[in-house]
C-alpha cells in the first residue's frame, strides 16, 4: 500500500463527523460574502445594465440620466478599464462588451449608495442598440454552422465495420436541456482597497487564484497586488468555477475607482439571466448490438450548446466524450464532439462537467434497445460491463473493472431487485391507470482534471507553540465538506484529536497558484498537500521527541495527541510538550505542502491517454410510480451503493451521494430551462428565470425510501488515506430514476416496444410517452410519431 | 376617518430575538429581510426574493385563536417590516448560539442537515415552528412501526413534513433534513430554565398597533378597522392593500415596485373571521390559508384537498383568499375550488357593501369588477356542500408549484345520477372560469364511465389554453379531460388503493 493511501491506527479520517461549520450554519452565524458586505461600512452596490436583445451592437451609452439619479455614484463602462477589458482566460469574454451576445448581457454597471439607487440608475442608462440576427436553439446553430472552439473525436476500432456486422442496429437522437446551478447563494463579491493600493476581494468563488489573475488582467495590476478570499460559498456546483470572476472584477474596478468598498450580489433574476448553466446536448447516434446483447459499435455526433463564449465548453465536451462509454466496453466506437455558439448565457462547468450528458447517450441507447433485444435492461447493461483487461475508447486501462460488477451484484441483492421486479409486475397487472417502474444503472466516472496542470495543490500548516494547529489549503468550501475532510486529514497526519486543528479561510496570499476546487478533486489534491505539510512537520518533530523519549526518531509515534516511543512504557508525552521543546530548539513548526497527481498523461489532439487517476464507481436502483392520467410520478424508493474508496468522512460522503442523486433527478426529470426561440420581441429571453418558474427538487422529489451505502473494503491506492473523490459521480446515479420512469411508461404499452422519453422527463413528457405506449398497446402497429419530439429508433433486424 | 387614531402611530418597533428594536431610518417599503440584514442579523438569507426558497424564513408570534401564541414561520423577504410593528420575531440567531444551540439547530447539525448552510437558517425557523406546534404529538405517542412503507409526510414525532415544503435545499437531497425533523422531541415549557419560546405559547400574542410610517418612498399605514381601510382607500385609489404580502412582496423585490401608500389590512377584525352558519360559511378575506386549513379542513373536503397543494406552508401562513381573488391571476389555485363551491364574495367600500357570485367577479386577464375604492371583505360558501368533490392540480413539481391546469369538481349524486355539477377551472383561459358546458353535459346523467368520458370530451374543449413554459396547450386540454376521468376512476374505486 502506498504511503499516501496508508492509514495509521485509529485515524480521525473515516469517522462520521458533521460538517465543520454545521452549528454555525444552523445558528445563522456562518458568514457568506454578502453577509460580510452588510458588515462593511460605506459600501457601494453595483447593478448591471442588461441587454434587452439576444444579440445587438452597442452604438453608444449615455450615462447622463443615470448619474442624475439620487444615490448614483458612478457608471462603469469599458472606458474605465485600466487593463484588459476581458474577464475570461480565452480572450473572448469582454467585461464591458461593445456587442451584447445574449439577452441579459451586462454592458455597463452602475454604482449606487444602495441597491435601490444602483438599480434605478441602471434603468436610467440609455443604450443605443443596433439589434443583430441571433441564434437561439441548437438546431438553429447546427443549421447555420455556428460553432466555436475545436471539434474533437474519440475513436477506437472501426465503428462503420462494427455497425455493418451487428445483429441489430438502433439509431436515434438523444437531446437534453441544460440545468441551472441554483446555488442558494447567488454570485457575490465584495472588494476593498487598502492604503497601499492593495486590493482585498471577497468572492464567492471556487477558484480564487484564477479570480486573482483575471482581476490583475482587468485592472492592469500584478497578482501580488490582489488578494482573493473565498470564505465559504452557499453552493457552487461548478457555477462559481469561472462565472464568478466577472462580478469580482466589477467590484474590484469599482473600489479602485471610488476608493470605497463595492459589493456585487446578483439577485436570482440577474443570476439566472446572466450566468452560465449546464450544457444542453444534441446527440445523434447509431448503435450496433450482437445477438446476445453485446454493444459492438457506437457512432455518435455530440453537439453541445456552448452559449455566447467558449468558457470551459471544450473541456466539458472532452469529458462528455470520455464518458459516453460509462461502465460499458464498446470495441468499435467513433464519437465526434463540437460546441455550438448560440446567443445565450455562456454554458459552463456543472457537477459532472459533460460526464452526465455523455452517459445519458449510452444509457438512452441501453434503455431504448433492451426491449428490441428481448432482454431485461439490467441484463443488457450487465452483459456489457467492462471486465479486467479492458481499456476505454481513449486508451486508458480500466483498473479494478471487477468493482463495477461487484457493486452491481451487491446492489441487486441489497435492494431485493428480483423480488421487487415481481412485485412491480404484479402491481402493474392489477392497476390500469398507475404503473410502477424499477431500474438499476451503473456509474463509472474518471477522477482528475483533463487539464493536467490543474492536478496539483498546496497547503500551509502552522503548529503553534501551545500545540494547536492551523491549516490552510488551496481548496474552497461550497458545502461539499472539503474543509471537514482536510481537518480530519491533518488530525490524522499529526496524530491529534480533531479539536486540536483549526482551519483558516481560503485566500490567495496563504496558498498561491491554486487550482479550481472542481472535478471532484478537492480532497484528493488538497488532502495530499495537507498530508505532505504535516509529514514535513512530524519529520522535524520526531528527532526532538526521540531525544525526549530516548528512542530513535524512526521509533516515535504520534497518536491521539500523545507522542510515544516504541518500547517506551507509559502514555508518552503530550504533543504540545514536544512542540514546546522543538520551538526552544529552534525547529521550524510550520510547513508548506504540495501535491501533484502522478501518472497522468493526455493528448488533447488525439484524445488518447490516461487522463484519470482512477474511476469512481457506483450503482443505483430506483422505483417510481407514474399516474397515467397526468404523467405525474412519485419517487418511491432508491437504493445506492457507491464507491468512495475508504471514505475520509462518511457523513459528508453520504451527503454528497444523496444530494448529487437528487440534483441529478432534478436535471433528468424536473428542471426545465426554456428560452424563447420565437421571432417576437422576447427572442432569447430565458422564460424560466426565477424560482417560481424553474423548479428544483423539493421534499416531494426525495425518494420516500432512500438507502445509501458506501462500498466496503474499497481502499484506493492512488489517493490520500485510500479515499476516492465523491463530488460529481453520484449525480449520474440519477439515471436509475429516468430508466425507472421509462420502465413504468413501458408498462402502459405492449411488450417488446422501445420506449422513448424526453429529457427532462417532466410530467408532461411522461404523459405523452404514456399516451404513445397506450396507443401502441391498443393498436396493432405503432402509431405515427408526433412531430417535434424524438423520432423512434430505426430498427434494422 | 379618525386622523387622531392614525397619527397615534409611532416609529415602528419590534421585539427581535427578545430585544426591543426601533425601525430607524429606511424606506417605508423596506422588507423584513432587508431590515434584519442591514441591522446585523444576516442569518436570514435572500435566495429567490419571491417566497419560493424559504432561505429568509423567520418566526413570528401569531395569535393561535385560543388566547395563546403560535410561532409561525414566514418568508421575511415578502413582508414589509413596518407591518410587523409591535410584533415579536425570532431569527435563527435568536433561537440558539453555537455555544447553546436550539434543539432544532442541534438536530440539523448532527444529522448532516446542512452542507453549504445557506438555506439552513430558514429551514431551522420552519422546523422550529413545527417543533412548537402544540398539536404535533410526541415520539412517545407514535404508533408502533407496522413494518410497511413509511408515511412519507409525517414523522413518528408527529412532525408534518409539509411544514418544510417552502424551503429549498440544493445540496442535501433532503433526507438528512427529514431525519433531523423526525428526531425532534418536545419542547420543555414553563420552567424558568426552560424554553422561552415554548413558554411564550401560553400567553396572548402581541396585539397589532396602529402604524403610520412616512418616508421618501411612500407611506405605510395600518388600518384598525374595515371602515378605516375603506375610507383610506376611497381617498387614495392608488393605494396598495397589503394583507399577507405574498404577491405584493414579489412585485417589490423583483419588479422594484414601490407603494406610495400601503394599507395593511391583515388581522383587521372584519376581515379576519371565519363563521360557520346554517346555510353558509363566511371566510374573511384576510384569514391566512393555514388558518382556513386548520378551522375548515375537516368541514370542507374540497378545501382540505386544495390547501395543501396551494403554495407552501410558509406562504400559506401569510397568503389569503382575498389576495388570491384580488390579484385575479388565471392560475391562482383558490378560484377553481371556490368556483366549484359556488362561492359568493362580498366587496366593501366606504359607500357600503355588495355581494356577487364569484363567477361574475373576473372580467379579463387580471381584471375584475372590483372598483378602485373597494376591497374584498369575505367569501361565502353556501351549504350544504356537494357530496363528491375533488381538486386536481397539474404542475411540474408535486409540491409548491404553480398550476399548469387546475380543475375543481363539486358533484351532487342522487341514486347514482348527477343532479348537479359545478366545475371550476384555472390555467386554461385569461380568467378562472366555470366549465358550464361540461356541467350541463353531466347534469341528469348517471355517474358512469360513459358519462364521464362524454363529459371529458366536452371539458377538453373548455377555455382557450395556451402554450407556455409550464405546459403545452394540448397537454392542458388533455389534462382537463383526464381530470374528469380520474375523478370518476377515483370515485368508483376503479383505481385500487396502493397495497
Amino acid at each position: 500500500m502506498s504511503s499516501l493511501s496508508q492509514r495509521p491506527q485509529a485515524p480521525v479520517v473515516g469517522r462520521a463527523v458533521p460538517h465543520e461549520s454545521a452549528v454555525l450554519h444552523a445558528t445563522g452565524q456562518a458568514l457568506y460574502t454578502d453577509d460580510i458586505a452588510q458588515r462593511t461600512a460605506n459600501t457601494l452596490t453595483a447593478w448591471p445594465v442588461q441587454s434587452p436583445h439576444a444579440h445587438a451592437r452597442v452604438r453608444s451609452i449615455d450615462t447622463g440620466a443615470a448619474l442624475a439619479v439620487p444615490g448614483v455614484v458612478q457608471v462603469l463602462t469599458a472606458a474605465d478599464v485600466p487593463g484588459s477589458n476581458d474577464a475570461g482566460i480565452k480572450g473572448d469574454e469582454p467585461l464591458f462588451p461593445s456587442e451584447a451576445m445574449f439577452r441579459g448581457h451586462a454592458v455597463a454597471w452602475v454604482l449606487g449608495e444602495d441597491v435601490s439607487a444602483a438599480r434605478a440608475g441602471a434603468s436610467a442608462v440609455a443604450v443605443d442598440w443596433e439589434p443583430l440576427p441571433s441564434i437561439i436553439s441548437l438546431g438553429e446553430a447546427v443549421a447555420a454552422g455556428s460553432f466555436q472552439g475545436v471539434a474533437r473525436t474519440v475513436r477506437r476500432g472501426d465503428a462503420g465495420a462494427g455497425l455493418a456486422a451487428a445483429h441489430l442496429v438502433v439509431a436515434g437522437i438523444t437531446e437534453c436541456s441544460g440545468q441551472e446551478h441554483f446555488y442558494l447563494e447567488t454570485q457575490a463579491a465584495l472588494a476593498v482597497v487598502d492604503e497601499g493600493g492593495q486590493l482585498f476581494v471577497h468572492s464567492s468563488t471556487q477558484h480564487p487564484s484564477e479570480a486573482q489573475e483575471i482581476l490583475a488582467q482587468v485592472l492592469g495590476l500584478a497578482s501580488h497586488d490582489i488578494t482573493v478570499q473565498s470564505l465559504r460559498m452557499g453552493g457552487g456546483f461548478g457555477g462559481k468555477e469561472m462565472q464568478s470572476h466577472a462580478y469580482a472584477a466589477v467590484a474590484a474596478l469599482g473600489t479602485l475607482l471610488t476608493g470605497r468598498p463595492v459589493r456585487v450580489r446578483l439577485n436570482r433574476t440577474l443570476d439566472m439571466t446572466m450566468t452560465g448553466k449546464r450544457h444542453g446536448f444534441l446527440m445523434d447516434w447509431e448503435a450496433g448490438f450482437a445477438e446476445d446483447g453485446r454493444l459492438l459499435a457506437l457512432r455518435a455526433q455530440l453537439t453541445s450548446d456552448g452559449g455566447w463564449c467558449l468558457d470551459m465548453s471544450e473541456a466539458v465536451m472532452a469529458r462528455a466524450l470520455c464518458h459516453v462509454d460509462n461502465a460499458y466496453y464498446i470495441p468499435h466506437i467513433e464519437l465526434r464532439g463540437r460546441v455550438a455558439l448560440t446567443h445565450k448565457t455562456s454554458q459552463t462547468a456543472f457537477r459532472g462537467f459533460g460526464g452526465p450528458q455523455g452517459m445519458l447517450l449510452v444509457e438512452d441507447v441501453m434503455g431504448r434497445s433492451a426491449p428490441l433485444l428481448r432482454l431485461a435492461p439490467e441484463e443488457l447493461r450487465q452483459r456489457n460491463f467492462y471486465r479486467d483487461g479492458h481499456s476505454t475508447p481513449y486508451g486508458m486501462p480500466v483498473r479494478d473493472a471487477g468493482r463495477i460488477t461487484d457493486i452491481w451484484e451487491q446492489l441487486l441483492d441489497r435492494s431485493g431487485f428480483a423480488e421487487r421486479r415481481r412485485a412491480v409486475d404484479a402491481f402493474n397487472s392489477a392497476h390500469q391507470n398507475r404503473k410502477r417502474g424499477l431500474a438499476i444503472t451503473p456509474v463509472k466516472f474518471g477522477i482528475s482534471f483533463n487539464l493536467i496542470a490543474f492536478n496539483q495543490a498546496g497547503a500551509l500548516v502552522h503548529v503553534y507553540k501551545d500545540g494547536s494547529v492551523l491549516i490552510n489549503h488551496g481548496g474552497t468550501e461550497m458545502g461539499q465538506g472539503l474543509h471537514t475532510k482536510m481537518l480530519q486529514v491533518a488530525a490524522t497526519a499529526l496524530g491529534l484529536p480533531l479539536a486540536s486543528v483549526r482551519l483558516a479561510p481560503t485566500r490567495t496570499d496563504k496558498v498561491p497558484n491554486t487550482s479550481a476546487t472542481a472535478a471532484s478533486s478537492g480532497s484528493d489534491l488538497n488532502g495530499g498537500a495537507v498530508k505532505d505539510a504535516c509529514g514535513q512537520i512530524l519529520a522535524r518533530l520526531a528527532p526532538v521527541a526521540g531525544a525526549v523519549l530516548g528512542v530513535p526518531a524512526a521509533d516515535v509515534r504520534f497518536a491521539g495527541g500523545m507522542v510515544t516511543g516504541l518500547g517506551v512504557a507509559g502514555g508518552g508525552v503530550p504533543f504540545a510538550e514536544i512542540v514546546r521543546q522543538a520551538y526552544l530548539q529552534r525547529v521550524q513548526l510550520w510547513a508548506a505542502g504540495h501535491y501533484r497527481t502522478e501518472g497522468l498523461h493526455w493528448n488533447p489532439e488525439t484524445m488518447q491517454g490516461e487522463p484519470f487517476k482512477y474511476f469512481a464507481c457506483g450503482a443505483a436502483a430506483a422505483e417510481v410510480e407514474v399516474d397515467g392520467f397526468t404523467g405525474s410520478y412519485k419517487q418511491l424508493r432508491t437504493d445506492i451503493i457507491h464507491d468512495a474508496g475508504d471514505s475520509l468522512s462518511p457523513l459528508v460522503d453520504i451527503g454528497q451521494i444523496e444530494g448529487g442523486y437528487v440534483q441529478g433527478v432534478g436535471w433528468l426529470t424536473l428542471e426545465d430551462l426554456r428560452w424563447d426561440g420565437g421571432d417576437g420581441p422576447n427572442r432569447g429571453l430565458l422564460l424560466t428565470q426565477s424560482a417560481s418558474t424553474y423548479k428544483l427538487p423539493s421534499f416531494s422529489e426525495m425518494p420516500e425510501v432512500f438507502n445509501v451505502h458506501l462500498l466496503e473494503h474499497a481502499a484506493e491506492e492512488g489517493a490520500v488515506y485510500g479515499s476516492k473523490a465523491v463530488g460529481e459521480p453520484p449525480l449520474m446515479l440519477a439515471f436509475a430514476a429516468r430508466e425507472a420512469l421509462r420502465d413504468a411508461v413501458a408498462a402502459f404499452g405492449p411488450a417488446g416496444r422501445s420506449t422513448m422519453l424526453a429529457c427532462p422527463a417532466t410530467p408532461e413528457a411522461v404523459f405523452w410517452a404514456v399516451r404513445d405506449a397506450s396507443a401502441a398497446a391498443a393498436a396493432p402497429k405503432p402509431p405515427e410519431p408526433d412531430s417535434g419530439r424524438p423520432q423512434p429508433a430505426a430498427v434494422r433486424p | 376617518m379618525d386622523n387622531n387614531e392614525l397619527l397615534a402611530g409611532t416609529d415602528p418597533a419590534f421585539t427581535v430575538n427578545g430585544a426591543l428594536r426601533q425601525f430607524g431610518p429606511g424606506p417605508a417599503n423596506t422588507t423584513a429581510l432587508e431590515w434584519l440584514r442591514s441591522n446585523g442579523l444576516t442569518g436570514a438569507k435572500e435566495g429567490c426574493a419571491e417566497g419560493e426558497c424559504g432561505a429568509c424564513a423567520i418566526l413570528t408570534a401569531q395569535p393561535d385563536r385560543h388566547g395563546g401564541t403560535a410561532w409561525t414561520a414566514v418568508n421575511s423577504c415578502l413582508i414589509p417590516m413596518a407591518s410587523l410593528d409591535g410584533q415579536e420575531l425570532f431569527t435563527a440567531e435568536g433561537l440558539g448560539t453555537p455555544a447553546a444551540p436550539h434543539p432544532v439547530q442541534e438536530a440539523m447539525a448532527a444529522a448532516g442537515g446542512s452542507q453549504c448552510g445557506y438555506c439552513t437558517p430558514g429551514f431551522v425557523c420552519s422546523m422550529a415552528a413545527e417543533y412548537y406546534r402544540p398539536e404535533r404529538g410526541t415520539l412517545e405517542q407514535a404508533p408502533a412501526d407496522d413494518g410497511g412503507r413509511p408515511q412519507p409526510w409525517s414523522g413518528p414525532n408527529g412532525f408534518d413534513l409539509h411544514a418544510l415544503s417552502g424551503n429549498l435545499c440544493r445540496c442535501t437531497g433532503y433526507r438528512p433534513i427529514r431525519d433531523a425533523a423526525y428526531s425532534l422531541g418536545s419542547p420543555a415549557p414553563g420552567k424558568p430554565e426552560g424554553d422561552p419560546l415554548a413558554a411564550r405559547r401560553g400567553s396572548q400574542a402581541p396585539p397589532l398597533r396602529s402604524t403610520l410610517l412616512e418616508r421618501g418612498d411612500g407611506v405605510f399605514v395600518r388600518a384598525a378597522t374595515l371602515g378605516q381601510a375603506a375610507v383610506l382607500l376611497a381617498a387614495n385609489p392608488g393605494a396598495v392593500l397589503v394583507a399577507g404580502s405574498t404577491d405584493w412582496g414579489v412585485e417589490v423585490n423583483l419588479r422594484a415596485r414601490r407603494a406610495p401608500l400601503a394599507i395593511a389590512i391583515d388581522r383587521v377584525p372584519e376581515l379576519d373571521a371565519i363563521e360557520v352558519r346554517a346555510n353558509e360559511i363566511e371566510i374573511g378575506a384576510a384569514v391566512p390559508l393555514s388558518e382556513i386549513e386548520r378551522v375548515l379542513g375537516d368541514r370542507v373536503p374540497l378545501l382540505r384537498q386544495l390547501i395543501p397543494q396551494f403554495a407552501s406552508r410558509l406562504i400559506r401562513n401569510r397568503a389569503t383568499l382575498g389576495g388570491n381573488l384580488g390579484t385575479a391571476s388565471p392560475i391562482g389555485d383558490g378560484p377553481p375550488a371556490l368556483l366549484a363551491l359556488e362561492t359568493r364574495l362580498t366587496l366593501a367600500s366606504a359607500a357600503g357593501e355588495r355581494t356577487l357570485p364569484l363567477a361574475d367577479f373576473f372580467t379579463g386577464y387580471r381584471t375584475t369588477v372590483r372598483q378602485a375604492d373597494e376591497l374584498v371583505k369575505s367569501v361565502l360558501i353556501p351549504l350544504p356542500l356537494a357530496g363528491l368533490t375533488a381538486f386536481h392540480k397539474v404542475a411540474k413539481r408535486r409540491f409548491d408549484d404553480i398550476s399548469s391546469v387546475a380543475a375543481a369538481f363539486a358533484l351532487t349524486l342522487d341514486g347514482g345520477i348527477v343532479t348537479r355539477a359545478r366545475i371550476g377551472l384555472g390555467g386554461v383561459a385569461a380568467t378562472p372560469l366555470r366549465a358550464r358546458a361540461t356541467e350541463n353535459s353531466l347534469a341528469g346523467r348517471p355517474w358512469t364511465r360513459e358519462t364521464a368520458e362524454a363529459a371529458a370530451a366536452v371539458l377538453a374543449t373548455e377555455g382557450t389554453p395556451m402554450d407556455d413554459h409550464r405546459a403545452s396547450a394540448r397537454y392542458r386540454s388533455a389534462m382537463l379531460a383526464n381530470a374528469l376521468l380520474k375523478l370518476h376512476a377515483d370515485s368508483t374505486s376503479e383505481q385500487e388503493a396502493r397495497p
